[in-house]
């Protein structure tokens, strides 16, 4: 009943082509903007900011970019840790070598050497497909791994391998309470997420779900599978670089290679996976997901024995967070495999029939 | 699928009131943040080394707090990761902590960025970045008795001893077998001086993290044939390298290992295959006849109040913890002496008391660490306080001292640190501080 498009028409090309269609999309989403913008800074504690909030805008950046690459062109990647490693110390390299690099330009060019890297690591998709590409992309974690742990040109010499960034600004303004940094990741997410949306409703999109869908059909119609894949790694890549140039600039501050291990591809992998394929929204929810999950639970479950007057030790509430967390991964992908986004969407469909189910 | 969403919004709303409890404060009490891990492939030593800190606290409570003011404290589980572990400090922050102890090399990088804004001590007995003892630049870390430099000196002195001069170090092979993390890297800078000043060769073998594959590494030192082995390992890696060193054949006398790699989970279960390993120790060794343990027994664990095993009291992580304990818990004392006896303390006010730390032999005695321990002072410029350390060697029942007394070289230490230290300095745009901020 509140969500219908009713009466809602279209008079021009400009107004059926638009994000948003139906108006009460636009009104929701505006609302969402406003209150991630104004809203959350009023209500959220410093530890929401630097330990939920940030890491979910840096995430959620990261697993559209997956998701391009992954649900989009179906492209099975799990060398989303490297482009996030790549992104990280390409923009560290431009930020510490250049002196007075101002940081935009700086996640920029980081994400643009993720570009780089995964157009490299992506040519092997013109070839092998699946899980053989996943693998194939696997190499590209461990590749990466040596090179930042071994040439020692990347981490500037440290001693240590660790390397760290400080006196961040933009415009002048600095980067160091918890609250301007998230918003400046809350800003950048908005910029790219809405580029990406806008990629992936316009031709290339379209040109992507197609090779996903059926690769040889795709070629047959006149679609050309190697600049298609190619940009899809390209576009991916640059995305997840500068995510991982925010994880290590905003959120960490200071890093070691192992902040981009094996564990978050596959970290990744499950936000896209669990969150659904083929869908920007996916890539919040599924980023929701694994990032604040297994934070809730560990703080949730001590206060949950204590309800019932037990106290649990600390071993115990980590490993019922993994046992808790790993049910729920599986309990989501029997009930419902196309992700979050799906229970998303069928959620609205039934605003939209609701008193009359049909 | 109602149902699941019904479920969703459940949790989303309770992981606001839940956020909301643990956010509450307590007032009067002195807290004291314990990041540890016991979970994972590091879970066997950061187990002990937990259950110590905690006791040395129950003690302190048990005795009445600090001056009258009782030590408040709560765990969170880090699994030796990074980022979970910035993830647990910055939920104990809001708790104005006295100072953080982080338990591991990499979380410490981490939170040295943070620290100084939140103003919070970072206290790192025993690990942490080597240059940080260096208070002018590094105003709010404390590496105090001993960072791994003083460890990677001290365990080439004792070579050198064994050998009979550092002349006789001439051609000699060194191999260091290390953990592939800010951790294991940390002593490569000290012993390439060392290896340039005294000709030796000096051959670096990393082993991917947690460690439990090391046949490619131990393969090398069986081709190399280093005369000595230097492990610089944690967890479940030291345990597996002296498995290793034993299948290759490779002399267990001729393996040194660093404070973290010298405690009995790492021999236990290779009992005799790792007699004569030897390791080098941050002061302490294990000391179960020491005072301080037989007080834990009779004041702690007698009541059942012990938080681990009653049989891993005196071992070598339990009195590390102790230790770090003891060591931040005078800090706060220290911090009460200048600002107000029996008032609960900021983390400013407890990195004055760290920095202008005194723990004289008879102080250290009287807490019971008499044996233990040698005087810590610590001071504006020198953070460390401290730099002693003993060789003990597993004799395939227990750890047993077979050095005496060693003191890291000041003539190779001091230059390296400042070096390190300014080049930071410089990165970060930071000053060193001048005689007027030491005041303060």
């Amino acid at each position: 009943m509140f969500y219908r498009e009713n009466g809602q028409f279209k008079t021009s090309y400009q107004a059926d082509q638009q994000i948003f269609p139906i108006m009460q999309d636009r009104w929701f989403i505006a609302a969402l903007l406003l209150l991630a913008f104004v809203g959350v800074p009023f209500i959220a504690s410093d530890y929401m900011f630097s330990a939920i909030l940030i890491p979910f805008v840096i995430m959620a950046m990261a697993a559209l970019g997956v998701n391009i690459l992954v649900g989009y062109c179906g492209q099975i990647s799990l060398g989303s840790g490297a482009f996030m490693a790549v992104g990280a110390y390409g923009a560290y390299n431009f930020f510490a070598r250049i002196p007075g690099m101002p940081l935009i330009p700086t996640l920029i060019l980081g994400g643009l050497c993720a570009t780089v890297f995964g157009i490299l690591f992506g040519l092997p998709s013109l070839r092998v497909r699946g899980l053989y590409l996943a693998v194939a992309t696997l190499a590209a974690q461990f590749f990466a791994d040596w090179m930042f742990l071994r040439i020692k040109w990347f981490t500037l010499d440290t001693p240590s391998g660790s390397v760290s960034v400080s006196n961040l600004q933009v415009f002048g303004m600095p980067i160091e309470s918890d609250l301007s940094k998230y918003l400046f990741c809350l800003s950048l997410l908005c910029v790219v997420a809405l580029l990406a949306k806008n990629l992936v409703r316009g031709a290339i999109g379209r040109e992507w779900m197609a090779i996903r869908d059926m690769d040889v059909a795709a070629a047959v119609i006149g679609i050309r599978p190697m600049y298609a894949k190619l940009s899809a790694f390209a576009v991916s890549s640059f995305i997840i670089g500068m995510a991982g140039a925010l994880w290590a600039f905003i959120y960490l501050g200071s890093w070691e290679p192992s902040a981009f291990s094996v564990d978050q591809s596959f970290r990744l992998l499950f936000m896209v996976i669990i969150g659904g394929m083929g869908s920007i929204m996916g890539g919040f929810l599924g980023a929701a997901f694994i990032v604040v999950l297994p934070i809730f639970l560990n703080q949730f479950l001590p206060v949950f024995a204590a309800w019932f007057g037990f106290v649990i030790s600390t071993t115990v509430v980590s490993h019922t967070e993994l046992m808790i967390f790993g049910a729920l991964i599986v309990w989501f992908l029997i009930v419902e495999p196309h992700g979050l986004a799906r229970l998303w969407a069928i959620g609205k469909q039934k605003m939209r029939v609701w008193p009359f189910p049909y | 699928m109602q149902k699941s969403l019904l479920l969703l919004s459940a949790l989303v709303a309770s992981l606001g009131m839940g956020v909301v409890t643990q956010a509450q404060a307590q007032a009067k009490e002195q807290f004291v943040p314990v990041l540890s891990y016991r979970t994972g492939p590091y879970a066997p030593n950061g187990t002990p080394w937990a259950n110590g800190f905690v006791d040395y606290l129950k003690l302190v409570n048990s005795k009445g707090g600090i001056n009258g003011v009782k030590i408040a404290y709560e765990e969170c589980e880090t699994g030796y990761d990074t980022a979970r572990s910035v993830e647990c400090y910055e939920r104990l922050k809001s708790k104005n902590p006295s100072f953080v102890q982080t338990l591991s090399t990499g979380a410490t990088f981490a939170i040295t960025e943070k620290a100084p804004g939140d103003k919070i001590p970072v206290l790192t007995v025993g690990y942490g970045r080597s240059e940080s003892a260096d208070g002018a630049v590094f105003k709010w870390n404390f590496p105090i008795a001993g960072t791994y430099w003083v460890a990677a000196d001290t365990i080439m002195q004792a070579i050198a001893k064994k050998e009979g001069g550092w002349d006789k170090l001439k051609g000699k092979k060194v191999a260091l077998v290390y953990h592939d993390s800010p951790f294991g890297k940390e002593p490569i800078p000290l012993l390439q001086e060392r290896a340039r000043n005294h000709g030796f060769e000096l051959q670096l073998l990393p082993v991917t993290p947690p460690g439990v594959e090391q046949k490619a590494t131990w393969l090398q030192v069986r081709q190399a044939k280093p005369d000595y082995v230097v492990l610089w390992g944690w967890g479940v890696m030291n345990s597996t390298a002296i498995k290793e060193a034993q299948a290759t054949g490779y002399a267990r006398e001729k393996m040194y290992g660093v404070w973290w790699a010298g405690a009995e989970p790492d021999v236990k279960d290779v009992a005799d295959g790792a007699k004569g390993y030897n390791a080098i120790t941050i002061q302490h060794g294990a000391e179960p006849n020491s005072d301080i343990v037989k007080t834990m027994l009779t004041q702690i664990h007698a009541k059942g109040q012990g938080t681990g095993p009653k049989e891993e009291v005196g071992q070598v992580l339990y009195l590390r913890g102790v230790m770090s304990a003891m060591i931040g818990i005078e800090g706060i004392r220290s911090a009460q002496e200048r600002f107000g006896k029996g008032k609960v303390v900021t983390g400013e006010q407890v990195r004055w008391g760290l920095e202008n730390l005194n723990l004289t032999q008879a102080k250290l005695d009287a807490l019971g660490f008499k044996g233990v321990m040698r005087p810590i002072s610590t001071s504006c410029m020198d953070h460390m306080g401290a730099a002693w350390t003993r060789i003990h060697t597993w004799n395939g029942k227990a750890w047993e001292f077979t050095s005496d007394w060693m003191q890291a070289d000041e003539q190779i230490l001091k230059p390296l640190v400042k070096a390190t230290a300014d080049k930071y300095a410089a990165e970060k745009k930071l000053t060193r501080r001048t005689g007027a901020d030491c005041q303060s």
